[in-house]
């Protein structure tokens, strides 16, 4: 196979299959996965792909081996990846805090379907967005994207790819059965490799190397097995030498830069998308499928002469609190659509401080909302 | 008729001088390589190490074979063996 | 070779992290001599130390990965197998290493065990059966003999211990042994054999834990535990794993039970490679 493997110009395919072909754009050449609903479409492509790409395509024997084995790939200097859905997004939970304590960069897509539990296989839901910021335990801060588009889902797949390399973090792909099932138009442009970011390498030599060596910034340098630096690492609290630390100091300096070398670059990280925002009285915050269901809404209300605006959170995680705060002391209302029974309301609400009323429209997961039931929000709202 | 020959690899084989060398800020007190020393070299002393561990001493290396089952037995890597020919290898 | 010859230090030392000697194991504690074999075999076996990397679990025998001087990655909880799977599918030149305990490996993990074996992903594991967990305290596990006392089975274990042999065996592994930490020589030899033996390659170590598991059945030492594989050790190389179960006072069948050959993971996928490169 040549290098230029690619794919690129315009396609009509699914969200799934846009994701499995934005892995590859980003260099992605690992992936381990499991079947699962509505998440499979993405092992499917991959296990097609990354054979003519010269990738190791695998399928594990649960999701808990296949978070662990992309997490082994990527210490070998690969880009690696994983897709699931709910059951086996809660499977994953244990080995995805091991690689952001191994500060491990790898992407983990969840196509969201309603739960708890087996709840609705083929159906949609956003019900674990809070699971995706706290689902291991610990304290620690996470990437979470959500695409709302077949289109987005290969453009962010390779923005997390980015992300996960630039801060050493594994970046979760928070789409949906939705999005992930929904075929469109999807324009793959051709990466350049400039756009495509890798991990930090050792400019030291192998005897002067720290696997988490904090001097320089935030985000250590990264060695490969078999590099010959011969380091250690482990989940249990470290020391810059990756040696375990069972002090209470230890833990406190891990876990600080941890949370602030994702904390302190929020600004770089997050992305948002505003319409009419500015002017608003009445901001629609919302994420993934229902962000499309809003960005109706908001049209019609407009057109009904209302002051509406949408505010979508291209990053669910981490939270894009600033922008809430600035926004809140200007606003009436912030109404949250999303598909579950109220998770980033809850940020919004935090973020608002009274300043603005945050109002959830929520919808239990198997469809999407009525545009016209978040509409009458906006209406009641905007009185 | 010749009924004996000498093994080919008797050089190697030989016994060699050593000296037996042990590690007493790694040693546990476990006992291994004195209960299975095939020659009685090492036994333990009955005195207890500054941490507070059964202690092992070399009785007599004259009598060692350099075998190296202590170093390998030992579970701290607390005992090793200093051939003195080494030079000369 | 890396290693150097200085006479003032273990021969050993060059691939153990000096600086975190000595370790956290008990007085007696099988995994030091398991250990000491590995790193003799990494030698005997010609590797280049570069390209090994090992993984571990969690557990005493998890600590393994955090004394040795190569790449070593202590994971979670029986997950070794399937990191391990990820590195050498990343980068097939590794020469990837297991160390692991009973229950690591087999009760929590016991699924991506027979799964790696089934595989037959080129790696070799060394599983360091202790009959109980030691870590936590000494509860029984699937390993721990019929009838053996631990912390959760006070009144004797009434549960049947797999035969680790037999089942890594039927699952595919083309290199199967078992020896005790007593058994230096053919321990080492057969690590350094698997080293370099392709395919999944599996070895069971049995290693006295005098501190939790022989206290509670009458081997209060770590050299009561030693004695007893001194007494009911019998070596028979070829062995039929299904004939080789252990029990709590019965006869400890050691040895080479299985070598054969089988194409690995990595040879079956370059043939589906060829299949899709080549129209």
């Amino acid at each position: 196979m040549s290098k230029d493997d690619a794919l690129c110009g315009e396609f009509f395919m699914n969200g799934d299959t846009a994701c499995a072909e934005g892995a590859i754009s980003a260099g992605c050449r690992f992936f381990a996965g499991y079947p699962i609903t509505p998440a499979t479409e993405v092992a499917e492509r991959m296990s097609e792909r990354l054979p003519q790409v010269g990738g190791v395509f695998i399928q594990m024997e649960d999701e808990i081996a296949s978070m662990n084995a992309i997490l082994g790939a990527s210490w070998t200097g690969v880009k690696a990846m994983t897709a699931t859905s709910g059951p086996g997004f809660s499977l994953m939970m244990e080995n995805l805090g091991l690689g952001v304590m191994l500060e491990t960069p790898c992407v983990l897509a969840n196509i969201q379907r309603a739960g708890p539990s087996t709840g609705l296989p083929t159906l949609v839901a956003q019900g674990d967005i809070m699971q995706a910021r706290w689902g291991a335990h610990g304290h620690y801060e996470i990437v979470a994207l959500v695409p709302d588009s077949p289109q987005e889902m290969f453009d962010l797949t390779i923005t997390a790819f980015n992300l996960s390399e630039q801060y050493r973090v594994p970046v979760l792909l928070m789409a949906d059965e939705a999005v992930g099932h929904m075929s469109e138009k999807v324009v793959m442009r051709r990466i350049n490799q400039k756009e495509l970011a890798s991990r930090p390498r050792p400019k030291v030599v192998p005897e002067e190397y720290l696997p988490y060596d904090s001097r320089e910034g935030l985000v250590p340098p990264m060695a490969v097995a078999g590099g010959g630096y011969r380091f250690h690492v482990t989940g249990l609290t470290h020391d810059d030498r990756g040696y375990p630390v069972m002090t209470a100091e230890a833990q406190d300096k891990l876990i600080r830069r941890l949370v602030d070398k994702i904390r302190l670059n929020a600004k770089n990280i997050i992305r948002l998308e505003e319409i009419g925002v500015d002017d608003a009285e009445v901001v629609v915050v919302s994420y993934g499928i229902s962000a499309r269901i809003a960005r109706y809404a908001v049209q019609k209300a407009r057109d009904e002469g209302i002051k509406a605006g949408l505010l979508r959170l291209i990053t669910v995680w981490p939270f894009a609190e600033d922008r809430i705060r600035e926004l809140a002391p200007k606003v009436k209302a912030f109404i949250v659509p999303e598909i579950n029974y109220g998770q980033i309301v809850r940020e919004v609400e935090r973020c608002a401080a009274g300043k603005a009323k945050a109002r959830l429209v929520p919808h239990m997961g198997g469809s999407v909302h009525l545009p016209e039931t978040v509409l009458e929000a906006i209406r009641e709202e905007a009185k | 008729m010749n009924l004996w020959r000498k093994p080919f690899d008797i050089d190697e084989k030989a016994p060699r001088p050593v000296k037996i060398h042990i590690d007493i800020d790694r040693c546990k007190g476990c006992g291994y390589c004195a209960e299975f020393c095939p020659r009685g070299v090492l036994k333990m002393t009955g005195e207890l190490s500054y941490k507070g561990y059964d202690m092992v001493g070399v009785v007599d290396d004259g009598k060692c074979l350099g075998c190296g089952l202590c170093e390998a037995m030992c579970p701290e890597f607390g005992i090793y063996l200093i051939y003195e020919d080494k030079e000369l290898k | 070779m890396t290693k150097m010859l200085t006479v003032d230090t273990n021969p050993v030392d060059c691939y153990l992290r000096v600086d975190r000697i000595p370790h956290i194991w008990c007085a007696g504690c099988g995994i030091g001599p398991a250990t000491g074999c590995f790193l003799r075999a990494i030698d005997r076996a010609e590797l280049n130390p570069d390209k090994v990397a090992v993984v571990s679990g969690i557990g005493c025998s998890g600590r393994v990965a955090g004394y040795i001087k190569l790449d070593s990655f202590h994971t979670t909880h029986g997950r070794a197998l399937p990191f391990a799977t990820g590195l050498k599918l990343g980068n097939p030149e590794l020469n990837v290493v297991v160390f692991s305990g009973d229950g690591d490996i087999v009760a929590i993990g016991g699924n991506h065990l027979i799964h790696s074996a089934r595989r037959n992903i080129d790696m070799t594991v060394i599983c360091i059966n202790n009959f109980n967990y030691g870590m936590t305290g000494g509860q029984m596990g699937p390993t721990t003999p019929l009838d053996a006392r631990s912390a959760t089975s006070p009144y004797g274990n009434f549960e049947y211990p797999f035969n680790l042999p037999y089942l890594v065996a039927a699952s595919g592994a083309t290199y199967v042994a078992r020896w005790t930490v007593l058994h230096l020589r053919e321990l080492e030899r057969s690590i350094a054999e698997a080293l370099t033996k392709p395919g999944f390659s599996f070895i069971e170590v049995l290693g006295p834990c005098p501190t939790v598991y022989g206290r509670r059945n009458k081997l209060p030492r770590g050299m009561d535990e030693m004695r007893s594989y001194q007494e009911r050790s019998v070596i028979r190389d070829g062995a039929d794993p299904k004939d080789v179960e252990l029990s709590l006072n019965g006869p400890i069948v050691v040895g080479k039970f299985v070598d054969i050959e089988r194409p690995t993971l990595w040879d079956c996928y370059q043939q589906m490679l060829d299949r899709v490169t080549k129209p």
